[in-house]
């Protein structure tokens, strides 16, 4: 699905990404875990396009889509839902999503009902709401909004920035059982979070980025009972579990 | 003052109101898609009433007005893309000083083109001292075109950005350009768009005002200034507050005339930008708010 090798990018001289090799298979959750500033959010955009890649490849479906534009990769298959609920504020929530599928009426073949039905179907609570400005929605709301509408763009690959950044643990449950469904459907979900323990806990492989580059990788289950990740990442600390810990 | 002189300056009010507002939607256009406020709006409205002058020499007034319309559009599309398309991330400063380079650019190119003469365009229906009698004044059927124009406008515009997938896809760059791009929407072609729609609503407005207000190289720049100062006046960017604050510093003005002298107008509209920039920069209708978050 997604393949990319020796990827560098960055912000003007400053190099974020330093040689990220990964990849991401059909049918999969596959999580990005990694403390702030690691250059999470920086990988998703260079793979959608927003930030300009310095060197490397991106394969996506076997079609480099590195320097593609941003609107292009979406129309390719790949959506990124951008952290802190990017929804347009000053539009319905059904002009949202309408909006969301518009790659798809790009193509001439768009029923936007039956799009929507499936989007509802996911997200109930948005039908609800569907005449109400997204503005208005709260956090958790806004959050199922833009997860709704990039599905409208009926992506092979969704990538998703941080989906649980301040949402209460009780919508954060929600959201991940979603993320389950999405997968169960048949979408293939890149998941960046902080949340190590939760991403982990739906995935079936991660990636650990540290000060930009892929330190970890491996089956979740296998990052989830790893020393070193466990330590920097679950909060958890080793040796108060370990039978030996002195203070030495 | 008589309820005939009163009915009167209302009128005047009205349509010169409506003008401006015409004008300041141009900005709130533009600014609802990029941020920046176009300083070249006004010559826009000059480059509309101009062409369709020109073009009325040899084809009938509709068609004259149609076309000209159609080339502001092009010249506006052509300016975005030429001088705007191309910057890499560029600062709004540096976006407004080129728009300000533009509109001197093209006003030095229609005084080469046209010269200094003041022209305009015939009126619409009958001539100068044809007048309608409603509620006792005397009214120039081209007031009625102004207004009428204005506010058909207003109503298509409306219509153009709640029911159009075009129209909606603005609506979406404006209001959030990063999470437009990642619907796949080519923002940059959007940008395009409130230029072409921007400058061809600024050169019908140009069109029917002509044999009112006469049209000259620099008539623009007047127009500008009212224009920003209605759309500050509404709050930048909120179309609907630019009718409200458009009709309403016409009217002022039309009313100052009874108090002072009539070369004082401008000057009120001037000093009106001041204290609204002085005491509400958010505008008469913005909220303080949504103006925080801007960089502009």
């Amino acid at each position: 699905m997604l393949r990319i090798k020796n990827l560098e990018a960055g912000y003007g001289k400053l190099r974020v990404l330093k040689r990220i090799s990964m990849h991401v298979d059909s049918g999969e959750i596959v999580t990005i875990i990694g403390a702030n500033g690691a250059g999470k959010t920086t990988l998703l955009y260079t793979i959608a396009g927003i930030i300009k890649a310095g060197a490397g490849e991106i394969q996506l479906l076997g079609a480099p889509i590195i320097r593609t534009k941003p609107e292009k990769i979406v129309a390719a298959g790949c959506s990124l839902v951008p952290e802190g609920r990017q929804v347009f504020a000053t539009l319905s929530v059904r002009e949202n999503l309408i909006l969301g599928g518009y790659v798809q009426y790009k193509r001439k073949k768009f029923q936007p009902d039956q799009e929507l039905r499936f989007i509802y179907d996911i997200f109930p609570v948005l039908q609800d709401r569907e005449s109400q400005l997204a503005g208005t929605l709260s956090g958790g709301e806004q959050q199922m909004l833009a997860m709704g509408r990039a599905l409208m763009a009926k992506p092979q690959l969704i990538m998703l920035d941080e989906p649980s950044t301040g949402l209460a643990p009780l919508i954060v449950k929600n959201i991940f059982q979603i993320i389950l469904k999405l997968r169960a459907a048949g979408n293939t979900v890149l998941l960046i979070e902080q949340n190590a323990k939760a991403a982990l806990g739906i995935a079936d492989r991660g990636y650990v980025l540290e000060t930009g580059k892929i330190i970890l990788q491996g089956p979740a289950e296998d990052l989830l009972v790893n020393k070193d990740v466990q330590r920097a990442y679950l909060g958890r600390e080793v040796c108060n579990e370990g039978a030996r810990c002195d203070l030495d | 003052m008589t309820s005939q002189l009163f009915f009167q300056y209302l009128v005047a009010g009205i349509t010169y109101g409506s003008i401006y507002a015409i004008v300041a939607i141009g900005f709130n256009i533009i600014y609802n898609t990029t941020g920046i406020i176009n300083f070249a709006q006004g010559e826009f409205v000059m480059l509309g009433g101009m062409l369709a002058i020109s073009l009325h020499s040899m084809l009938p007034l509709p068609l004259a007005i149609g076309l000209a319309v159609l080339i502001t559009m092009l010249i506006g599309a052509l300016i975005e893309i030429i001088f705007i398309r191309w910057l890499k991330s560029p600062s709004i400063l540096r976006m407004i000083i080129i728009t300000i380079g533009i509109s001197i650019l093209i006003r030095e190119a229609a005084l080469h083109v046209w010269g200094e003469g003041v022209r305009s365009l015939p009126y619409f229906n009958g001539n100068e001292i044809t007048t309608i009698q409603l509620w006792g004044t005397n009214i120039s059927p081209q007031v009625l075109w102004v207004i009428s124009v204005c506010s058909i406008i207003v109503l298509l515009l409306s219509i153009f950005f709640k029911y159009t997938s075009l129209g909606q896809e603005m609506r979406a760059c404006a209001a959030n350009r990063l999470a437009a791009t990642l619907c796949g929407i080519s923002t940059k072609n959007m940008v395009t768009f409130s230029f072409m729609l921007s400058a061809g609503i600024g050169a019908l407005a140009g069109c029917v005002v002509s044999p009112i207000t006469y049209t000259q190289y620099d008539s623009g720049t007047g127009l500008a200034i009212k224009g920003f100062t209605v759309a500050v006046l509404g709050g930048l960017g909120n179309s609907m507050a630019a009718v409200a604050a458009g009709i309403l510093l016409g009217i002022i003005e039309a009313f100052s005339v009874s108090v002072v002298p009539l070369a004082f107008q401008d000057a009120i509209s001037i000093a009106l930008l001041l204290l609204i920039l002085f005491i509400r920069p958010h505008g008469l209708f913005g909220s303080k708010e949504a103006a925080g978050l801007k960089d502009f």
